[in-house]
């Protein structure tokens, strides 16, 4: 079985998060917990299932990731984009609210 | 400019503490993401591939000054200090947290301002003509009867669930700048024999998975009968619109399985059972409404003004913007200035909060407090006298928004695509940008002409690649962005969908083959006097697609 782990959007601001322990979410997808197979998938999803009834997190699903260079990428242009936190171009510069979220 | 009456204010504020009230169920858990989604949706808040996005509705593309302030105070105190103006007219953002977005609702109310009716399955903020109001072609201000839409569509108890979206779009002008004909409702104001002017009705239009041109179903409709044959026409589609399959529920469907005949007369019969009773409103408050968007006091002043011409002489890169983006207004000595919001290597659509700030300083100056939106993804100063350009012109050049390129190729509409959006199967902005840069050189995007380039990231057509003269889809192909690309598509009084050329192009080809696409064009075009979209409909597809396939 392809290594698995398993994404959200945080519900408060909608931010991308990765299930990193059985109730902690981390931003950066390093610090997901895999799965290698079936048992422990659905361990991750029920505790993604958890986290929805807890107002944690939005629409959890499972997603393939391959490890390299000692740590894992997501597979495919959209989980590639959402793992890198933003959108792949410069959006326009303005001044704004510094907020530690966004940093 | 319309001004809300108590009614509307009251409504607004309304709106905003019921959300208020929602967003903090939600976050209590007392309501499940199932049932707050389409609470949130018709509130335009949408969750997007890195965070949620608000949908603000700009109501027929006119804002104030003051307006398009208060859009840049909420893009940095709210957001990250942009937004991303749309092809409806509206602007979003994209990265508002949900606590907070209650207490943006209600800075928004302040100016009259909200985000109902962009989203959801209701008749959605109608878009018009962005020259409506100052185009010398015009035959009456198309605001006038989009504004009485609007307050008739708005909250309409038995058009709140629709089959499907519902979209309209008006125009005062013979010469379409609202994409009439590819809209669920397109309206276009006529005149009959008699000089009296009404509207042709054009329904079941819409781009998206089924790509179809609008029917007549009406040629002249008197103006006052314009809700009523309106609430006649929706009233059919929420009778027979199918609710069993989302890719055939919306009116185009419906008209095209029906035919637009037999449609025509099942609205014929519904409108006369309504007619002349209150559903239209009565002379005075048309004319209540109307005296909102009585013309400005302009100033009298000749049609040739002699400092401008001067300027123009003087200044070649002043004259070329002149050119491209300044359009003629029914007003002696004035002028129409598009703001393009397409720099080269820009994000088609967005403004920083700084730029929106200078916008609205600019339509305070220059242009009688007034901007628009239009549905090429730019802003419109609608009023400005001629003398007065080279001034707007040099400070628009320091904000970085004198980009002489609208209707030509940097032009590109493009939808927000895979970077930010959860339908999109391929990005959009990137191509783009590419694309921009590949013909960065403003002299040679001059002799090319006319040209518009639409880019969609996936096949619900955002970025209106249907009716781009060139249209550009991206799709997956196992994993792969891949481009699609249309040819002879376009979105004015002739409206057509493009045709595909043939085989998808690799996100390393695509810009090649926009190149080659262009250089078969100006290869084969009479003289330079015929535009791109002439040439294609003189010779066809086929010289594209030997040269584009020839070497492949």
């Amino acid at each position: 079985m392809s290594l698995k782990i398993v994404t959200a959007n945080r519900l408060r601001d909608g931010a991308v998060v990765y299930l990193a322990g059985s109730a902690r979410w981390s931003e950066r997808l390093r610090d997901a917990r895999r799965a290698t197979d079936a048992a422990e998938t659905d361990a991750l999803l029920a505790a993604a299932e958890r986290a929805v009834a807890a107002q944690e997190v939005v629409a959890p699903y499972l997603i393939d990731v391959v490890q390299a260079d000692g740590t894992i990428h997501p597979v495919g242009t959209r989980e590639i984009i959402r793992a890198s936190r933003g959108p792949t171009i410069k959006p326009p510069v303005g001044s704004f609210r510094q907020d530690e979220s966004h940093v | 400019m319309y001004r809300y009456d108590e009614f509307d204010h009251r409504f607004v504020a309304q709106r905003v503490e019921q959300f208020r009230d929602q967003v903090q169920r939600r976050l209590s858990g007392e309501l499940s993401e199932d049932e707050f989604k389409p609470l949130r949706l018709m509130n335009g808040l949408y969750l997007q591939l890195h965070a949620y996005m608000l949908r603000v509705a700009i109501p027929y593309g006119t804002l104030s000054a003051k307006q398009m302030r208060k859009l840049a105070y909420i893009a940095r105190r709210y957001d990250r200090g942009f937004g991303h103006f749309t092809t409806r007219q509206n602007i979003q953002y994209n990265w508002p947290k949900l606590n907070e977005v209650p207490d943006l609702l209600a800075d928004l109310a302040e100016v009259e301002m909200h985000a109902i009716q962009t989203s959801g399955n209701c008749i959605r903020n109608v878009t018009a003509d962005h020259y409506a109001g100052v185009a010398g072609d015009e035959i009456e201000d198309p605001r006038v009867y989009a504004e009485m839409i609007r307050q008739w569509s708005t909250l309409h108890p038995e058009f709140s669930f629709l089959p499907r979206k519902f979209k309209v779009a008006i125009t005062g002008s013979p010469n379409d700048r609202a994409a009439v004909r590819v809209h669920d409702i397109g309206l276009r104001m006529v005149t009959n024999e008699a000089g009296e002017p009404g509207f042709e009705v054009i329904v079941g239009g819409g781009q998206g998975r089924t790509p179809i041109i609008g029917a007549t179903i009406r040629k002249f409709l008197p103006k006052q009968y314009l809700l009523s044959y309106l609430e006649a026409i929706l009233r059919v589609y929420n009778m027979l619109g199918r609710r069993d399959n989302i890719y055939k529920a919306r009116i185009k469907i419906l008209v095209k399985e029906t035919g637009a005949e037999k449609f025509a007369e099942l609205v014929e019969r519904e409108w006369q059972a309504i007619k002349d009773t209150p559903v239209d409103l009565p002379d005075a408050e048309v004319e209540r409404i109307a005296a909102y968007f009585a013309p400005p006091a302009y100033q009298t002043l000749g049609a040739y003004q002699p400092s401008f011409e001067e300027q123009r002489l003087a200044d070649r890169d002043f004259a070329a913007w002149v050119r491209s983006n300044v359009a003629a207004h029914k007003q002696p000595g004035y002028s129409i200035v598009n703001i393009s919001l397409k720099p080269e290597g820009g994000v088609p659509g967005d403004a920083s909060a700084d730029q929106m700030d200078l916008v609205a300083d600019l339509a305070d100056r220059y242009s009688l407090s007034e901007v628009r939106v239009s549905h090429m993804q730019n802003l419109v100063l609608p009023d400005v006298r001629q003398t007065d350009l080279y001034d707007l012109w040099q400070a628009l050049v320091e904000g970085e928004l004198a980009t002489a390129n609208i209707g030509l190729l940097g032009d590109i509409i493009a939808c927000p695509g895979l970077d930010y959006c959860n339908l999109a199967n391929a990005r959009s902005i990137p191509v783009s940008q590419r694309i921009g840069r590949r013909f960065a050189d403003l002299k040679r995007q001059h002799d090319i002409g006319e040209l518009t380039l639409n880019i969609s990231g996936c096949i619900n057509a955002c970025g209106h690649h249907h009716v781009g003269h060139i249209g550009l889809l991206g799709v997956d192909k196992k994993g792969e962005e891949f481009y699609q690309i249309t040819l002879g598509g376009r979105r004015d009084e002739q409206a057509s969908v493009g045709r595909i050329v043939g085989p998808a192009f690799s996100t390393d080809q695509v810009v090649d083959a926009v190149e080659t696409i262009v250089n078969t064009y100006l290869d084969r075009r009479v003289d330079a006097d015929e535009r791109f979209i002439d040439t294609v409909g003189r010779i066809g597809l086929e010289p594209f697609k030997e040269d584009l396939y020839a070497t492949h």
